[in-house]
């Protein structure tokens, strides 16, 4: 058997102590597409930055033709003929093309940079990829698909033999696939080993020679393309079984509380057209892939984004919920998903996160009242189990389950009707998830509605009533808790995309 | 607080220790640099730390103190104010106008006789009445600098370096009002100048002006203001992080625009105080003080990071600047030379908050 183009063997990676990467291992054949699938938080992405240089692995051998490796930055790895693509594009948008194609490694002619080299080898790449933009065409004005080939063409500019694509194909049209197909079967022509990480079914079944399956953050199999169907490759995908993570359910679903009616967002890639319906007592899950826009929804029932159209009725009565202050006022709620964007006030202590939302409720003769605030602060602290030296530190000093923790105690102290909670337990040890999910229970129980948007399937599955099916910024379809199956949902998840 | 790290420093190791106390250092750099600065002029000159030494300083401190707190909003919301100084002279030139002596030749107003000849008569009401005249002018302008702020998100320091020269325009243009010809604004009522630099002990031989009480007060409604009222918190939670903020039903858009509101009103304050305390305006009055108070925002710990900021670091930021004015003047330092210690002052304080940010990695 010849040497193959890529061996990841034994890679290990914790992050706090937590495997990202747990014995996974990878083989790239020359010029082959190796198409490398799992659940969100599998650990595709972690396994390619230890590849690429971006993370450094604790334990595990890559060999690139049979030559051991160790890249320490992506230079290294640029330099050694790995090449990534990465699905958040890190571009320099307000430079042209040229520029970002050479940027760190500019054709120079004595100390000068060479604009006429630069623009004739960009041309050369461009040309033979066959993307028909001129060199000097600044980022900003080319489309995101415009924006996808240049990043390839620079992959290529580097004579990669190792390419990596992480989703390249998530805003992209069918043509724009089209185009990329052709020139990734180009390369795959000229010898060059392809990773290509996607969640959509039939591309990598179309595109991909052998396909490498991970479950969290273990290897499952490896498979000639050929040889699989969607359906086996989902079963692999999330075949895990549920341990009893998750504490008893005790709440007591009732009648319909708040309708959505076609819900449409205004700016942006948002959601179209979703209506459902959420009732007392329940716990709503809201399941999607990356990228069908899930924080969206609930940012459009929250008013943190625009409505472009669409009803939402509580309890009977239409609500606008234009901004989060007029929602706050109607029983609303919204944990944000990236806690250090847009929920923790850093710099601020414990007092003053805390009771954020409630500031109101303390005015005493039109002043703040000091003892009221340690009171609900107090009060937030020993609810919630939040492990502080004193409410007086700043928040930022604690743990992410303990700054969570306080941001979930700020909303509770609102007594909101609906709880939007979005990635509640992202970045969170076990502990603390467990008590996170208590706290949904148990307001679930006391009658309030609760819509919980989780990338991790088997959390879905354990804490909701039912579960809400995203795909691509469309609604799927609903399905109850008890008797869904993963598979039926990743199908869902898939549906439009 | 104090004992706790005393028990804490005795667990350390020896190299822990030294790690300690030079970080102890670092962090009250500053303030060691002005104790030494104090102790150096003292003993060139004992009178340094005389009372009316002392009391001069904080007179000159006072205005700018006032200004200084506008600013300090700003500040907090990660902002700044160019135009401070600036419409610290337009308020001062409508202030100074509005009160010349009633037996001034070259009154501005030759027809404006609402203050009574008999000088002791008490012009408490006029005096009031500008005063809240020139606090509205200022929040006029304030309001404008927050609203574009906060309409079209732009950076408070383009704003306002904008409004600084439309401001400085206006005060050009009411210079040539009646029938002034763009002359200094002089000839100040006694009763005006009395209110505000007049010795609060009467005919006692130790002067102890109304200025400082004044500038104490205001501190106190702002240190209120700051603290106690959910706008206060809000600013906060806005300079701190704004989309957290907005998450959380805080409007941050209208929180931004009254920040600046009551810094325009805190700008026109200071231009009455200034006014009476110069004596006579021309719309040059006030160039150049916001960037006295910006300096004595960031040495008192009003981050530019922001959301961090207290009234007692403003007060000592405002003071320390005028100690190390006062201290450059005894010691017969060149103007020049002033210049270069204020700059070079103004970069350490940074240096050293910027150092309670940083993650050390």
């Amino acid at each position: 058997m010849e040497t193959p183009l890529l061996e990841m063997k034994n890679m290990n990676k914790k992050f706090s102590g937590v495997y990202a990467i747990n014995n996974a291992q990878l083989t790239l054949r020359h010029g082959t597409v190796h198409a490398l699938m799992g659940e969100n938080g599998a650990g595709k992405s972690t396994l390619m930055k230890c590849l690429f240089g971006i993370y450094l692995e604790d334990s595990g051998d890559i060999l690139i033709e049979g030559k051991k490796v160790h890249f320490t930055d992506p230079k290294q790895a640029l330099e050694n003929g790995v090449a990534m693509v990465h699905q958040e594009l890190n571009q320099v948008t307000k430079r042209d093309i040229m520029d970002n194609l050479w940027l760190g490694r500019y054709p120079k002619k004595g100390i000068f940079v060479s604009q006429e080299v630069m623009y004739n080898n960009t041309k050369k790449v461009l040309d033979d990829l066959e993307i028909d933009v001129d060199p000097k065409k600044i980022l900003s004005t080319l489309s995101v698909s415009e924006r996808q080939m240049v990043e390839i063409a620079k992959a290529v500019s580097y004579n990669a033999k190792i390419l990596v694509l992480d989703e390249p194909t998530s805003s992209l049209s069918d043509k724009e696939v089209e185009h990329l197909f052709r020139i990734i079967n180009k390369l795959r022509d000229r010898g060059v080993g392809m990773i290509y990480i996607s969640h959509k079914m039939d591309e990598i079944l179309r595109i991909s020679d052998d396909i490498t399956i991970m479950r969290d953050g273990k290897y499952v199999s490896t498979t000639l393309a050929k040889d699989l169907t969607m359906d086996e490759i989902i079963k692999q995908m999330v075949g895990r079984e549920i341990t009893n993570r998750f504490p008893t359910k005790e709440n007591i679903v009732g009648d319909v509380f708040m309708q959505v009616k076609n819900l449409t967002g205004m700016y942006g890639s948002t959601i179209k057209d979703v209506s459902f319906e959420l009732k007392k007592g329940e716990v709503l899950g809201v399941a999607g892939l990356v990228g069908s826009r899930r924080t969206e929804l609930l940012e459009n029932i929250f008013g943190y984004a625009t409505k472009k159209s669409g009803e939402i009725i509580v309890d009977g009565k239409v609500v606008l919920n234009r901004n989060p202050k007029e929602s706050i006022k109607n029983g609303f709620a919204l944990l944000t998903e990236e806690r250090r964007a847009t929920g923790i006030l850093p710099a601020l202590t414990l007092y003053e996160n805390a009771t954020i939302v409630t500031l109101k409720r303390y005015l005493k003769n039109g002043l703040l009242d000091n003892s009221k605030i340690k009171k609900d602060t107090d009060w937030v602290m020993q609810s919630m189990k939040v492990k502080a030296h004193s409410p007086r530190v700043a928040i930022r000093t604690l743990s992410g389950g303990n700054q969570q923790k306080v941001i979930i105690g700020r909303w509770l102290l609102k007594d909101p009707e609906i709880l939007l909670l979005d990635e509640p337990t992202r970045g969170i040890d076990v502990g603390a998830k467990y008590e996170i999910y208590q706290l949904i229970n148990e307001q679930a129980k006391n009658g309030k509605c609760c819509m919980v948007v989780s990338s991790e399937m088997p959390e879905l599955l354990g804490i909701c009533d039912r579960i809400l099916v995203m795909s691509n910024g469309r609604l799927a379809g609903i399905v109850d808790a008890k008797t869904t199956t993963q598979e039926e949902i990743m199908t869902l998840a898939a549906k439009y995309v | 607080m104090v004992k706790q790290e005393m028990e804490m420093y005795k667990t350390l190791s020896a190299e822990d220790k030294k790690r300690f106390i030079t970080d102890k250092l670092l962090d009250n750099a500053l303030y060691i640099l002005v104790a030494v600065l104090i102790i150096c002029v003292v003993i060139y000159n004992p009178r340094f730390i005389s009372g009316s030494s002392i009391i001069n300083i904080l007179t000159l401190s006072s205005t700018r103190l006032v200004m200084a707190l506008g600013i300090a909003g700003a500040v907090v919301l990660t902002g700044t104010d160019l135009s401070a100084g600036r419409m610290l002279g337009l308020t001062a030139c409508i202030s100074a106008s509005l009160l010349q002596a009633p037996n001034y030749a070259a009154k501005m107003y030759q027809s404006l006789t609402w203050l009574p000849q008999d000088p002791n008569s008490a012009i408490i009401g006029q005096l009031v009445c500008v005063m809240i005249l020139v606090m509205l002018v200022g929040a006029v302008i304030g309001f404008f600098n927050g609203f574009m702020a906060a309409k079209f998100m732009l950076h408070p320091f383009i704003v306002t370096l904008g409004t600084q020269l439309i401001v400085y325009g206006l005060s050009l243009i009411y210079a040539t009002w009646g029938s002034n010809a763009g002359a200094p604004i002089g000839g100040i009522d006694q009763r005006y100048t009395n209110f505000v630099i007049g010795n609060v002990f009467g005919g006692s031989s130790f002067y102890f002006p109304w200025i400082i009480i004044y500038a104490a007060i205001i501190s106190f409604v702002i240190w209120i203001i700051w603290n106690k009222t959910v706008f206060g918190k809000n600013m906060f939670a806005v300079g701190c992080n704004s989309e957290a903020a907005k998450v959380s039903g805080v409007s941050v858009f209208w929180t931004t625009i009254l920040v600046f509101t009551l810094a325009g009103a805190m700008y026109g304050l200071s231009g009455f105080l200034e006014s009476a305390r110069v004596g006579s305006n021309t719309a040059a009055t006030g160039n150049g003080y916001e960037l006295d108070a910006i300096a004595a925002c960031v040495i008192g710990g009003v981050s530019f990071t922001g959301g961090v900021g207290k009234v007692q670091g403003v007060i000592i930021g405002v003071i320390l600047l005028q100690i190390i004015n006062a201290a450059l003047i005894f010691l017969n330092v060149p103007g020049s030379i002033t210049y270069i210690v204020r700059g070079a002052i103004i970069l350490v304080a940074c240096a050293i908050d910027m150092r309670k940010y940083l993650t050390k990695k």
